[in-house]
């Protein structure tokens, strides 16, 4: 038994202390140096002050900005989460509805207009900082309207929309996007550069 | 949304990624396991002794398989007990930068089972319940070591094959060192680096307050995570730094570390198959495992794209995006959804719970195979094993010869074994699940009425008896009810499965080996491939029909009836 047992501890400790200890310390150590921003959140900051994680969504409310996905968790990442929601559930049918009324309600879509998948249905994190396209493009008037931006100005938001969008990764793979939080600095910049 | 051009581009690299790196991975595995020169053993040989000896292990010293089997059981029980201690001494240890409290006992003897059985399962929250202390020298450990467990269960049934008369079947502790050094901690290095260039966090900072352009407060979650996650998929464990695991942008930023998360999932589990055919010197009885595993693969895929493309619920006129991350989509989810279930992974990049109908059945069917679509490290093809040994029984059976496998005769004590090891986990989830469908510790803990509800149950026995640990996560499994019964699930899954493979192992080792005759089943034909999808699919079917009609099937239908609950 003592063979056995004694072996056995010895090799967990030791264990613990290479894949437990040195790997990730080695890792953060790495990680820091090479890729500072990256190891540390991808922190995004406006005139020195930290503004919020290019990975992690964020909420937005008010009509000058894009707005995110539906989330379970309104954003709050303690903990991340989803609604968990099954396809023949009566909650997420209405859920559901409603999204799809308000987008096109409050962004004065035409009433047929097929809004994309991703803005009636919560994410799986609950912070997912992307949209479609498609997504963002239906929502340029509403936040062209909110700003007051004239015929150029409106022309100068559909450009920068444009530019937001990322093509899959190496043109292969996943799908094109927009980070919504990047976009949305973006047009605050814009504002600023008018003034 | 439509099915594009792209979609059928990502599957496809998907697969010949795969396939290309079998061999490779396969190969190198081979070369570890027989202690050969390899490309590691120059940079971690010396470790290696030094481990030997500052843990007074001989590593010339062979093992029975009892011996072997009580260094296992032995080896895992002291895992089990760190990371159950960590998890109540929280508070007293560390790095520890936001303060956590002590782990309610129930929910850190789960986690201490799940962890050490490779099932990864988790009622917690890690961003929330667990210290950085807790996530590396608990949980990263445990990662790291039950996944060498699993590779090294492999070992034993092949010397049992190669040996002859002997008792001797290897060296656990041996196996277990070089496992670790040489395969899963250079990989993880590799994967982690490049996890962290794309995003993914590696810090011990504390987490961060912000507030955001629209006013909020927000706090932004961080820690040691590109380490632990890059062995998390590598070693088919699963459990996340994160609550929501890989849809968070933080463990998975970009479509990039996605799709090379998703191939370490199945890399070392399709490598292992090629490992197996090298060192039993017939890459022709591997590669029809290997066949039979790539078949069942994307017939499964096919099945869960199908659904996911093709039905959505009666009140919208667009695939289901619930649940689901914008930067991958509907493809990416769905090759997720399935190679963590054939392996026994269960990192998810999408709610499974919120999947159609006959995706969830699709995952659901992966996990009662007793995951052996290449399956978790070293336990898909274990598990296969078991069900080789069915096969090569029943075939003798058929056509009356005496049933052999590469020289060794399959008696009356190596089927029992592989009976128990096919029926045990099979038991623990259908009896399990019936506790939980009639009691009303297991149903207040349900998220959706309906045949969904039922699902969620029998999902949840499901992941934890075939040591998944991925979930339908709307059922609250943190209760004392979910977290004991499930531990008991996974505890039966893993050893229940292991005990009688290595028991087989010293019974094959103590045969002598007999050479082919004109009366000999060749098991390196397509027809034993046929036979060999047969067996699994008619033991699992027969198994798991009613309850599977009970749930994804009826609910398929009602959905497409426009039926909600």
């Amino acid at each position: 038994m003592k063979t056995t047992i004694l072996p056995a501890i010895y090799l967990t400790l030791v264990m613990t202390l290479l894949t437990g200890l040195l790997y990730p310390l080695a890792m953060t150590g790495i990680a820091q140096l090479v890729f500072p921003k990256h190891a540390n959140g991808s922190l995004v900051a406006v005139d020195g002050r930290v503004v919020g994680s290019e990975f992690i969504g964020q909420d937005f409310r008010s009509n000058k900005y894009f707005w995110s996905r539906p989330s379970a968790i309104l954003y709050d990442p303690i903990p991340s989460g989803a609604s968990d929601f099954g396809p023949t559930s009566d909650t997420l049918k209405s859920l559901v509805e409603d999204r799809k009324a308000n987008f096109i309600r409050l962004n004065h879509l035409p009433s047929h207009t097929a809004v994309p998948a991703e803005m009636i249905y919560a994410s799986g994190s609950g912070l997912d900082p992307d949209i479609s396209p498609e997504a963002a493009e239906l929502q340029i008037d509403r936040v062209a309207k909110a700003r007051g931006f004239n015929a150029e100005e409106r022309q100068k938001l559909i450009d920068l929309v444009e530019s937001h969008i990322e093509s899959p990764e190496l043109g292969l793979l996943g799908e094109p996007r927009v980070n919504v939080l990047l976009l949305n600095l973006a047009v605050d910049a814009m504002n600023v550069s008018r003034k | 949304m439509k099915f594009r051009t792209l979609d059928v581009v990502q599957i496809g690299l998907y697969l010949v990624a795969l396939v290309l790196l079998t061999p490779l991975v396969g190969g190198f595995m081979a070369n570890v396991f027989s202690g050969e020169k390899h490309l590691m053993k120059p940079i971690f040989g010396k470790l290696e002794n030094r481990v030997y000896k500052v843990c007074r292990i001989d590593p010339s010293g062979e093992m029975n398989w009892k011996e072997y089997t009580l260094a296992l059981l032995a080896f895992n029980l002291v895992g089990f007990i760190l990371v159950f201690i960590f998890q109540e001494m929280q508070r007293y240890l560390p790095i520890n930068p936001r303060h956590l409290p002590a782990v309610s006992w129930d929910l850190a003897f789960n986690t201490a089972v799940s962890f050490v059985t490779n099932t990864n399962w988790q009622s917690y929250a890690g961003e929330t319940t667990m210290s950085y202390f807790v996530q590396m020298l608990g949980l990263t450990v445990q990662n790291f070591l039950s996944a060498a467990t699993g590779i090294v269960v492999v070992l034993p049934f092949i010397r049992g094959i190669v040996r002859k008369k002997t008792d001797a079947i290897g060296n656990f502790w041996v196996d277990v060192t070089r496992t670790t050094l040489y395969i899963l901690v250079p990989l993880s290095v590799f994967l982690a680096m490049v996890l962290v260039g794309e995003g993914t966090v590696q810090t011990l900072s504390n987490y961060r307050n912000v507030q955001t352009l629209g006013g909020q407060e927000q706090v932004i979650p961080v820690g040691p995570a590109a380490s632990q996650i890059a062995i998390k998929q590598l070693g088919s464990n699963g459990g996340g730094f994160f609550n929501m695991n890989s849809t968070h942008p933080f463990e998975n930023p970009t479509p990039l570390t996605d799709f090379l998360e998703m191939l370490s999932i199945l890399l070392i589990g399709s490598g292992l198959v090629y490992t197996y055919g090298k060192m039993i010197g017939s890459m022709r009885q591997a590669f029809v495992i290997w066949s039979v595993m790539m078949a069942m693969f994307i017939g499964m895929l096919s099945v869960s794209l199908y659904s996911e493309w093709k039905f959505h619920p009666a009140y919208v006129s667009t695939p289901t995006m619930e649940g689901k991350e914008t930067r991958f989509g509907i493809t990416n989810s769905v090759i997720w959804e399935v190679a963590t279930t054939s392996a026994s992974n269960g990192s998810v990049n999408a709610m499974h719970d919120s999947m159609t109908p006959l995706s969830g059945l699709v995952a659901l069917v992966n996990m009662m195979t007793g995951e052996v679509i290449f399956g978790g490290v070293g336990a898909g093809l274990y598990g296969m094993f078991h069900f080789i040994l069915l096969t090569v029984f029943i075939a003798g059976l058929m056509v009356g010869r005496t049933p052999e496998y590469l020289g060794k005769k399959i008696e009356t004590y190596e089927v029992k074994m592989a009976v128990i090891g096919v029926v045990a986990p099979s038991a623990a989830i259908l009896i399990l699940t019936a506790i939980g469908s009639v009691t009303h510790a297991g149903l207040s803990a349900i998220n959706n009425s309906g045949p969904h509800g039922f699902s969620e149950i029998l999902y949840a026995f499901t992941s934890a008896a075939a040591n998944n640990g991925s979930a339908f996560a709307g059922l609250n499994t943190n209760t004392v009810f979910y977290n004991l019964t499930q531990a008991a699930g996974m505890l039966i899954g893993r050893y229940a499965v292991i005990i009688p493979i290595l028991a087989i192992s010293g019974s094959l080792a103590r045969k002598k080996s007999i050479p082919p005759s004109p009366g000999t089943f060749p098991t390196d034909t397509p027809l034993f491939g046929f036979l060999l999808v047969g067996v699994i699919i008619i033991i699992s079917a027969l198994t798991f029909f009613p309850a599977l009609a009970l749930g994804p099937v009826v609910e398929h239908f009602l959905m497409l009836a426009g039926k909600t609950f």
